[in-house]
Order: C-alpha cells, then structure tokens, then sequence
C-alpha cells in the first residue's frame, strides 16, 4: 500500500474535521476522496504529506510513519494545494526553479526537469512571463509542474480542476492519466463526478469527516442504487400519486420541481409515469452515474431543502 | 527531528529570488529613512549642539543609526513580509509540501530577515564612510552589530508575528515597542547620562541598547568589559526567543 490510514482522526478545537478514516491506497492506482464542502478531504490530505499531525491514529505513506518523518515522505511525494501557491512576481520557470530548491535538487538536473515539465505541461508559451498575468487554467498547470519537480512516486491534487473551462478540464485529465499510466499513483479529490469517474480506479466518499462509501466507482453504483435513472417535473402530490401506483415503491429522490426515479427497467414503469406526469416538461432517461450515488449518500438534507 | 540547514537555505533563496525582482519597491524605501535621521538631526539639529558625549553630535548619532537600519530592515521583514507570505501568498503551505518543515521555515526566515538587516545596515555604514562620519578601521569593528541587531530584531518580530491574530496589530508594535527603542538607546542621548539608580539598571533591558553600544564602542575604538554582557544579552535574548518560536511556527502552520 502506497498510503494507509488506521482510525485517523483530527480535531481543530472542538470541531471534528476527519474522524475514524481508514484508507487503502493501493501503488498504482488513481484515488479519489469525494465529499460535500467541509466533509474533510483537505484536512485528509494535509495529515497524508503530514502538514498537520492526526489527533488519534496512524498513517504510514510508502511504509513510513508520517507524522515520525514526514521529510522522508515528502521527499518522495507531490502535492498540488487546492489554492494556487505561486510567487505572483516570477514566471512559471522561476517558480519550478524555487520549488526544485525546496527538495535540494541541484544543477544540471534541475534544469532537466523543468524543461521536462514545461513540455509536458504545455507551459513554453508563457514560461518566462509572472505568473500574475497568467489565466487560471495556465496557472493551474503550472501548479502542477510544481508538485512534480521532485518526479513523485505519489501525486496528491486536491481540486485539480475546479474552475477550469472545459477544454482545460480536458487536457488536465489527459496528463493525469499518463502519469497514472506511467506508474505515479494519484491521489485527487474532487466535486466533479463526472471527473471521479472518468479518471478514478476507486473512491471513498465522505460526509462530515467519516467515510461513508468505498469501492470502484461502477460497484458502488450498482451497490446503492438501481441501474437507470429517471429524470420528470412533478410535484409532490404527483409524486405520491405515483408511488402509490407503481408495484414496488422506487428508489428516488427530489431537487426542488424534479424528481429522479432509479428502476432496474425503465420501459416498464414508463406507462405509468406518462400517465401521471406527461405533461410536465420532457423526462430524460439515463444509466445512473456517480453524481446520482453521491447526492443519493451524501445530499439527504437537499431532499426536503432546496 | 534534525533541522536542515540545507532546506533552511531553500527558503532563504526563495525571499532572495523574489527581492531580487521587487528590490526597487521592497529595499530601496527603507534605505532612505536612516539617511534621513542624519541629516536633518545629525547635521540640521546637530549643528545647535557643540558636543556630545565628547563628540560632534553627528558622531554621536552615527553608529547608533547603523543598528537602528539593521533593526528596520529585520523588523520589517519579520512582520508585515512575514505576515504577507503566510497569510496571502500561501508560501509556507507550498514549502509543507515539500521536505521543508517548520523548522526550517523559521530559520529560513531568520536568515533572511539578517540579510536584510545587514543589507540596510551595511549600505547606511558605507554612507557614514562618505560622509567621513565612520573613523576607519576601527569602526569596521562595528560591522558585526549589524547582524546582530538584525538577528535579535527578527527574533523580537517573529515572536510577535506568530502570535497576532491579524496584520493590523504590527502598527502597535512599531509604534508602542520599537519607535520608543529607537528614541530611547543611546541613539539619540546617553542613556546613563539622563538616567540614575534603580533606572540604570531597568533600561539594560532595552534590546536595541545592547548592539548600539557594541557599534558606539568600535566608532570610538575603546574596548570595556560591559561588550560582554552586550553580546552575552543579544545573543541570549535571540536563541530563546527563536526557540519559543519553534512550538509558535509548528501551532500557526500545522495545527
Ligand atoms: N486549520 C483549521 N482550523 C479549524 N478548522 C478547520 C481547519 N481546517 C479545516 N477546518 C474545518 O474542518 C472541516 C473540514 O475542512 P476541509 O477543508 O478538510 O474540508 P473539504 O472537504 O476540503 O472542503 P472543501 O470541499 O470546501 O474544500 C471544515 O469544517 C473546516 O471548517
Ligand atoms: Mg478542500
């Protein structure tokens, strides 16, 4: 295991932010710790690199106690923080150059690598230009070029893409898989669940600082929910009148005027549905994804809310 | 866990790289307000002045002045620069990423902080020099007071820095702690002079004092015991305040 948590625990003052997490990462593979706002994905992270010690329990990286000889680990690990850290006033070359020194690494290697990493992250258009005129996107890969300057054998990216157009999205993906598929083991969190589910072999899903799911993203779906998805407009005497008529009461859940129905066969409860909510707006019918398995786990509170 | 010199000196390169860009805003004010003090009170009011201390008042205010650049560029740096890298550039969360710890963070920053310090303090010397206001060689021997009065004055900041909850409390310590050491240690009088008794002895706890009277000793070139306990007193105050601000560093990053 490239990362292993036991009953790892952390409190800020009387604030519980991760509490009784145990965590498998296995080498190789591309990890991803999903969770609303707050759940505690930051806080799981830092105490990973060790830039915050657990209150109770243990977490070796690479076979090392990280909170005994967290420069051991670090050493061998990149991280990309959720904020980009750049020096505003020095270009993306300047920056790799800081940040090399900060794991020691000396000329003529140092040169070898930024040159590797700003031709791997597409960075040679703007490389010697300061890193505040860059757009978000370009500095987003830049902070990435920097969590890889010491080539980690564990890439750890806390929202790699949030606020990224969707071209950007794109190409970010495609480095993170072949960094996957050249043997790093990552470890992403992320709200995008089409992101988790494109790029991750697992996830562990958290609500307020507990793991509350684990496994292959396509398991976990067919473990907590049925195969199709069901989207229609209709309110909730609709819904009841509904209920009332289907055989067996569906899995489902409500957004404000939409209702999501999760059936193991669509055509059959069809009939029915168009009969009661026709003619409300068109209705989609779709495989059920992540997004439906992590409001389903974790956005309980939205059913009766917004 | 040991402290690495080598990732201390990273952090240190890391300040150096990004001066070496802003210098023009970042260095250079600070430079002029030392020059300032010496001619508008050295030579303007020290021309109503015969005498002090045996001395013409501008040979009185030289050497104390060296400290007192020392002592702003330490100071600064401590602070507000401090203050800005954890708080708004994230700069300490980025080296958390990397095999710097929180030991290094700080004595990366000491570091840099006497860089600075003697920066100021030794471009202010090579002005007295022009102005023929630092007898040679002997006042070489005042150079060290330069590192010293950065080291101690970075020590005092940093100790006051990781304490404050926001950047607005720096003007306090500016105001309340550092502008009344800088009127009041042997910069601009002789303390013993004004002063007797009990008092005496209570004004040896002014920080600034000490380094002041190392640099006044070499302009002079005389040599008294009581550098000893000057030395002794800077080097001390440094080496316990940095050590309470290791546990500081490890609650404000790390908690
Ligand atoms: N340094 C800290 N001091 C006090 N509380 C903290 C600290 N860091 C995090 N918390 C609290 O711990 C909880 C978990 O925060 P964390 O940043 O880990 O969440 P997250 O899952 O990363 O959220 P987001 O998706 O918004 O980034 C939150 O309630 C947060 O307010
Ligand atoms: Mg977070």
């Amino acid at each position: 295991m490239i990362v292993r948590a036991r009953g790892a625990r952390k409190q800020f003052g009387d604030r519980v932010a991760v509490e009784q997490l145990d965590l498998d990462i296995p080498a190789g593979c591309c990890f991803g710790l999903l969770g609303p706002n707050g759940a505690g994905k930051t806080t799981t992270l830092r105490m990973i690199y060790g830039a915050t010690e657990p209150s109770a329990g243990t977490i070796e990286v690479f076979g090392i106690d990280v909170a005994r000889d967290p420069r051991a680990v670090r050493a061998r690990l990149g991280v990309t923080l959720q904020e980009n850290v750049m020096i505003e006033v020095l270009s993306p070359v300047e920056n790799l150059r800081v940040f090399g020194r900060y794991h020691l690494i000396r000329e003529p290697e140092l040169t070898r690598r930024i040159d590797y990493l700003v031709d791997f992250l597409e960075l040679e258009s703007h490389a010697d230009v300061p890193v505040q005129n860059l757009s978000g996107g370009f500095q987003r890969r830049l902070a990435i070029a920097l969590s890889l300057i010491n080539d980690p054998e564990l890439l750890i990216l806390d929202e790699p893409t949030t606020g990224l157009d969707p071209a950007v999205r794109l190409a970010l993906w495609s480095k993170i898989r072949a960094l996957r598929t050249a043997g790093t083991t990552v470890l992403l969190t992320t709200h995008y669940m089409d992101e988790a589910q494109r790029l991750c072999d697992r996830i562990v899903v958290m609500a307020q600082g507990k793991a509350i799911a684990d496994g292959a993203p396509a398991a976990l779906i067919e473990t907590h929910l049925r195969t199709e998805a069901i989207e229609i407009e209709c309110s909730s005497e609709q819904e009841s009148e509904l209920i009332r008529l289907l055989a067996d009461e569906p899995q489902r859940m409500r957004a404000g005027g939409r209702l999501v129905l999760y059936v193991d066969d669509a055509a059959a409860v069809l009939p029915v549905i168009d009969s009661i909510a026709a003619e409300h707006g068109h209705r989609t019918i779709r495989p059920t994804n992540l997004e439906d398995l992590f409001l389903h786990l974790t956005g309980a509170q939205l059913e009766g809310g917004a | 866990m040991k402290i690495s010199l080598s990732h201390a000196f990273a952090v240190w390169r890391r300040n150096a790289s990004m001066y070496g860009r802003t210098w023009m805003f970042n260095l250079l004010p600070n430079f002029f307000e030392p020059v300032l003090y010496l001619v508008a009170i050295g030579i303007g009011v020290g021309a109503y002045v015969s005498e002090m201390a045996g001395m013409s008042y501008a040979e009185f205010l030289a050497p104390g002045l060296v400290c007192v650049a020392a002592m702003n560029g330490a100071s600064f740096e401590v602070t507000y620069n401090v203050y800005v890298r954890l708080t708004y550039d994230k700069a300490y969360d980025a080296m958390l990423t990397t095999p710097i710890g929180p030991d290094e963070i700080l004595l990366g920053e000491v570091m840099w902080a006497v860089t600075r310090a003697t920066i100021y303090g030794g471009s202010f010397f090579v002005v007295l020099v022009l102005f023929g206001l630092a007898p040679l060689p002997a006042a070489l021997l005042a150079i060290p007071a330069i590192p010293l009065s950065g080291l101690l004055f970075a020590a005092l900041g940093i100790t006051f820095s990781l304490r404050v909850p926001t950047i607005d409390l720096f003007s306090f310590y500016f105001t309340l702690f550092l502008t009344p050491l800088f009127l009041f240690s042997d910069v601009f009088f002789p303390l013993e002079e004004r002063l007797s008794g009990i008092w005496l002895w209570v004004a040896e706890a002014l920080p600034l004092l000490h380094p002041v009277r190392i640099a006044r000793a070499a302009f002079r070139g005389e040599w008294t015991p009581i550098l000893i306990w000057d030395l002794a007193y800077v080097l001390a105050l440094a080496a316990l305040l940095l050590q309470g601000s290791r546990a500081a560093v490890r609650n404000r990053l790390m908690n």
